[in-house]
């Protein structure tokens, strides 16, 4: 399994974790009191699950399963990978962060906070599909034996 | 990687890059409010997400790698899932666009139940295909 993959796959299992103890504090506002901060904290709560922990855990296995890219390109590869990772990650920790913030008092560098995030996360995105986009195609060694089947 | 699963995944990929693309306007937005009018992108950005991407990514990496016949065709009758993929990305804009435009709810309900059809005939396809090495 590359090292990009378990990374992947090891902060997203993290992020399920922080997801479900969010979801368990936010459950608990109808019994105790919260702080402010974390009852605005309902997008966080979906996007640590979907973001953070889905489409990262996608991300890790995409990058370990699909074919490699023809012609091969492990450099660009490992580069826009690694980039994709930071990214997503940072934007989503920023969100974590300035979002409920941002909600709480608005019109405030919380704002522009999120707007980093937002930025960070959809070239993080961007910069995954450029990895897996020329990765999903046949495998050069079918179509080999295939056009020697024809032969 | 077969044809059809390479449809569904790079198609899934772009709804991926348009999903954060309405995701990214709208959480800046959030922050630094620019254009109210975004906040409308959310049905699209949901759909888009949900539909699009995972389910539709899921669709391709299960119709690629589930267990495979020794004879040919030897992923069996493969009319279900193509008919999935076209009933899918139908469905996926029925649900998606009416919120946006304006259009009448009936029309959202008739894409659910495209979502519906394409997820019936998905699994008519891949049911026979859950097997073990014993058959």
């Amino acid at each position: 399994m590359p090292q990009l993959t378990r990374a992947f796959i090891k902060i997203s299992f993290i992020y399920l974790l922080a997801a479900l103890l969010l979801g368990l504090l936010l459950a608990l506002r109808q019994l105790v009191s919260l702080p402010a901060f974390l009852t605005a904290a309902g997008p966080v709560y979906f996007h640590l699950f979907l973001v953070g922990w889905l489409t990262q855990l996608i991300f890790g296995t995409i990058y370990w399963l699909f074919p490699a890219a023809n012609p091969p390109r492990p450099r660009a590869e490992k580069w826009l990978g690694w980039t994709a990772l930071i990214l997503l990650n940072a934007g989503l920790l920023l969100r974590v962060v300035a979002e409920p913030l941002a909600t709480l008092r608005p019109g405030t560098f919380w704002g522009w906070l999120l707007v980093v995030s937002a930025v960070c996360q959809w070239l993080g995105g961007f910069a995954y599909v450029a990895v897996v986009w020329p990765r999903s195609r046949e495998r050069t060694r079918k179509r080999r034996r295939r056009s020697q089947e024809a032969v | 990687m077969p044809p059809l699963s390479i449809w569904f995944v790079r198609t899934a990929l772009l709804y991926l890059a348009l999903g954060f693309t309405f995701g990214a306007l709208m959480l800046s937005n959030k922050g630094v409010p620019y254009a109210p009018e975004l906040w409308r992108l959310r049905s699209l950005h949901i759909e888009i997400l949900m539909i699009g991407w995972f389910i539709q990514f899921a669709m391709g990496v299960a119709f690629w790698i589930f267990p495979r016949w020794w004879q040919e065709p030897r992923r069996g009758d493969e009319r279900g899932a193509y008919l999935a993929y076209g009933l899918l990305n139908i469905g996926i804009w029925l649900v998606a666009l009416p919120p946006l435009l304006g259009w009448a709810e009936p029309i959202v309900t008739t894409g659910r139940m495209v979502e519906v059809a394409a997820a019936i005939a998905f699994a008519t396809h891949i049911w026979p295909r859950s097997v073990g090495r014993e058959g």
